[in-house]
């Protein structure tokens, strides 16, 4: 129960995030990726107070013997770099670059009732679970529970 | 540079950093977005009931902005001025692309890109300078096609 709430809560922090900093609009964020035209970058700020955070925090909080909720962090543990990593890096790349929306806005901007988001939304879960079904097919082991992210 | 905003971006910035920190100190998660999306369509998942309420905080909290008096009026979704036919087809095939990239690559801008550098992890250091590079090779590409 305590679990659900902190999700919520921190579900709602972050979607204002996204909001506040203007990630939710793809007009602003294709801007960010427009290196080569008429380049905003502001979202620059947004990855940096973000990054700044987690990077002075993480190593402190995760040297604690566990979450305050109790059980494990779990946190991903690889350090090798694979075509798997590198192949899904560049498919989203490609999605994000057509469209300026990665997943988290995605979701946040469903709040604006726009039903071409949620067609968005909808094409995200089917691509999503296609790649799911993908690994599950090529391999004997399913596939690990904690991703990277 | 006109549509520059480096305090409101700082501002949101720290907020989705907060975000993760409680999300790793209170439950041990990470807050990548694909992360959690990724665990409800898993079967054997036990824990869907936070998963979709974080899912579901991202949509309460977007709202929120626009109920606090925030400025959505220039939200645009067809950056590139497509037709209505192409701009629909780029939506779809694009959630196909995001959707499908983030969860062969493991993360997206908030699992590699955000905690993953705050672990200093190498793997999200390749996987966040291989989106972010892409993605601006794709929009230089479209930029070129429609003369913008």
């Amino acid at each position: 129960m305590m679990a659900q709430l902190v999700a919520l809560i921190s579900g709602i922090i972050f979607g204002l995030g996204l909001a506040v900093s203007g990630m939710v609009n793809p007009a602003k964020v294709i801007g960010f990726l427009d290196v080569t035209g008429d380049w905003d970058p502001s979202l620059a700020f947004v990855m940096g107070g973000a990054v700044v955070t987690t990077a002075l925090t993480f190593r402190f909080v995760l040297k604690w013997p566990g979450p305050l909720l109790g059980g494990a962090f779990q946190v991903p543990s690889r350090q090798d770099l694979d075509m798997r990593l590198l192949g899904g890096a560049v498919i989203f790349g490609a999605g994000w670059g057509i469209s300026g929306l990665c997943p988290g806005p995605a979701f946040a901007s469903l709040a604006y009732l726009d039903p071409k988001m949620a067609l968005f939304v909808l094409a995200l879960i089917a691509g999503s679970y296609l790649a799911r079904l993908n690994i599950f097919s090529r391999s004997s082991t399913p596939p690990p529970v904690t991703a990277d992210g | 540079m006109e549509n520059f905003t480096p305090i409101g971006a700082l501002l949101g910035g720290l907020l989705i950093g907060l975000s993760a920190v409680i999300m790793l100190a209170v439950m041990g998660r990470i807050a990548g977005i694909s992360g959690i999306l990724g665990g409800m369509l898993t079967l054997k998942t036990p824990d869907r009931a936070w998963r979709l309420l974080f899912l579901f905080g991202l949509i309460v909290g977007a709202g929120l902005f626009a109920v606090l008096g925030g400025n959505v009026s220039e939200i645009n979704i067809n950056p590139f001025e497509f037709s209505e036919s192409t701009q629909t087809i780029m939506l779809v095939l694009g959630g196909l692309l995001v959707g499908f990239g983030t969860q062969m690559g493991s993360g997206c801008t908030s699992g590699h890109g955000v905690c993953g550098l705050g672990r200093f992890s190498r793997r999200s250091l390749v996987a966040t300078v291989t989106f972010f590079g892409t993605a601006a090779l794709v929009v230089a590409v479209i930029r070129l096609g429609t003369g913008g």
